[in-house]
């Protein structure tokens, strides 16, 4: 099999073919972790709320990189490489905790929560023998820094110095839209982890994809909560690096539920219990499904009363691993509460509407298996442009953005 | 003490609960609760840190059945069984009545394909009671899986 260099893989300038390559090949995958993960990307890390107290801390990843999100006893946030300065140990294994300091277990080495190098066991040798150099420094050692920055307690971090700042990162309309959603304090409400057994990028086209949702979710479709032809449309901002797909209900029920409406919008399948579609509106503008995706891997969700941030984490080629993070307002009422919890029913891995995501890369992982002749999908619904559309939603121009992100990064032109 | 009547009786409730299931009876698995049942499937991570959110949360027998539904006419999978393992049932009697119950389970998933492997783990956590027709039913069922992780999809019941 010839190996193409991944510049020579594109078939065209624009970004309506997709070689299939890239989700397959190995040395492609290196190369985004250099080139994306470590490049001039922000990820999306976690909620400043998960770190709450000096003292708190929570492990996650960029890319591959482990990271650390901590916060030290004078309050202030840090993002750490996961890897102990002196045999590259994890030093954090939990998931988060609580903790005066971060001690490797490998040889004890510990780091106060602000990364600087707190302790060396037997740094001075035994009776004086051993130990390490005269010329040691502690505060040359300290778990290595990454960016970190926070809008609207969203807490994203970088490994690259030359990115630039967050909220151009974002883009205005993605800033407003995060502002839109964390308006005031949240609280997580739980966790939804599910392996993929697809590419992470394929996850990430499909997030930002409103032309499969009422086809592949037929749930949407059955009970008219979301259709093409529902008022909505595409955001993109950064050259559509960052993208939302967004629709107005026009809900089949709104507040409490109503029997005989419901009854008539079902024509072959009805819930026994239709209760479970109850929901309250709660944002002015009527959006009532805004799926936010910022490059590379980040997505922000409101489904009905659902709210989510999602991470993809990529774990080569063929297997991807998504974090939901679920999470509510801490001045909710009992009874949305309620219905935040009863609407779960519809996301995560056993989500009516979302669980065939889980499964749709991995058939296009098995659909494209072995082909090695240059083949490619076709993205070409609504054209070949990248921008912003508020008319239409049969459109993969969000779709494209993430692939003008991608090949930006990569280095990769047709000619 | 638990007779060994009614142990009998809520051993063959858990006997029955597995055989709807792993045997495709789906539309009868509803009928193992209460009307008014609680089925609810969550991981050990949000449990024990009192994360409220489910994978799963069914609240009647209503919702039970719109599982089911979804599974038949609505989701898109790939077609696969389940082999429930349960072992280490204990029993004990609530003074108010009924009775609360704990178990294992290992969960095989086998595809179509017949790729097969170790898709869940966890255990029950059972409020069982005598119904108004005598039946033994779950009022409540809470499934804990062990691993945070959910391979691909849940769609089947635990």
């Amino acid at each position: 099999m010839s190996r193409e260099k991944p510049d020579q893989c594109w078939p065209g300038a624009d970004n309506t073919r997709i070689p299939y390559r890239l989700i397959h090949d190995d040395e492609i995958y290196r190369q985004e972790q250099r080139l994306i993960f470590q490049g001039p990307t922000w990820h999306y890390l976690a909620l400043a709320v998960e770190v709450p107290d000096p003292g708190s801390y929570l492990t996650t990843f960029i890319g591959e990189t482990p990271i650390i999100v901590s916060r030290d006893d004078k309050g202030e946030l840090h993002g750490l490489i996961n890897r102990c300065q002196h045999k590259g140990a994890l030093v954090a294994v939990e998931s988060c905790g609580r903790a005066s300091t971060l001690r490797c277990l490998y040889h004890g080495w510990s780091y106060h929560l602000n990364g600087d190098l707190r302790m060396v066991p037997f740094e001075k040798g035994i009776e004086g023998k051993g130990g390490m150099p005269a010329g040691f420094v502690k505060a040359e050692h300290g778990l290595t820094r990454i960016r970190l920055d926070v809008y609207q307690g969203l807490v994203f971090g970088s490994l690259s110095n030359d990115v630039e700042a967050l909220e151009t990162y974002l883009g205005p309309d993605m800033c407003a839209h995060i502002t839109r959603v964390f308006h005031k304090p949240v609280v997580v409400l739980g966790y939804y982890h599910q392996v993929m057994h697809s590419n992470w990028k394929l996850y990430m086209e499909n997030a930002r994809d409103s032309y499969h949702a009422t086809i592949l979710h037929a749930f949407y479709a059955t009970f008219k909560l979301n259709r093409l032809t529902m008022g909505g449309g595409l955001v993109v901002n950064h050259d559509g690096w960052n993208t939302m797909n967004y629709s107005i209900g026009a809900s089949v029920q709104d507040g409490h539920y109503d029997p005989q409406e419901l009854r008539a919008v079902m024509a072959d399948v009805g819930l026994a219990d239709p209760s479970l579609l109850n929901h309250r509106q709660e944002f002015a503008d009527g959006i009532t499904i805004a799926i936010q995706s910022i490059f590379p891997t980040c997505v922000h969700q409101q489904i009905y009363n659902t709210l989510a941030m999602r991470q993809v984490v990529p774990q080569g080629p063929d297997q991807a691993e998504l974090h939901w993070t679920f999470f509510g307002y801490a001045d909710d009422d009992a009874e949305l509460r309620q219905l935040r919890l009863q609407q779960a029913n519809l996301i995560g891995p056993a989500g009516y509407v979302s669980m065939e995501d889980g499964v749709i890369g991995e058939y296009v992982q098995r659909g494209t298996a072995g082909e090695s002749a240059g083949s490619s999908a076709l993205l070409q619904m609504g054209g070949s442009a990248i921008e912003t559309v508020k008319d239409s939603r049969a459109n993969e121009t969000t779709v494209r953005g993430f692939w003008q992100g991608y090949r930006t990064l990569m280095g990769q032109r047709s000619d | 003490m638990i007779d060994s009547e009614t142990h009998r009786r809520i051993q063959h409730l858990h006997n029955r609960y597995v055989r709807v299931i792993d045997d495709d009876q789906l539309e009868q698995w509803p009928q193992l609760f209460t009307a008014g049942g609680n089925y609810q499937v969550t991981t050990r991570e949000n449990h024990e840190r009192g994360f409220p959110l489910a994978l799963m949360s069914c609240k009647g027998r209503g919702m039970m059945l719109d599982r089911i539904t979804g599974l038949r006419k609505i989701n898109v999978y790939e077609p696969h069984r389940y082999n429930h393992q349960i072992s280490a049932l204990e029993i004990s009697a609530q003074p108010a009545g009924g009775f609360r119950c704990i178990s294992n389970f290992l969960v095989v998933r086998i595809m179509h394909t017949g790729a097969s492997m170790l898709f869940a783990s966890g255990i029950y956590l059972d409020v069982v009671v005598q119904d108004e027709d005598g039946t033994l039913r779950f009022a409540e069922r809470t499934v804990i899986t062990d691993s945070r992780q959910t391979d691909t999809l849940l769609v089947i019941p635990l």
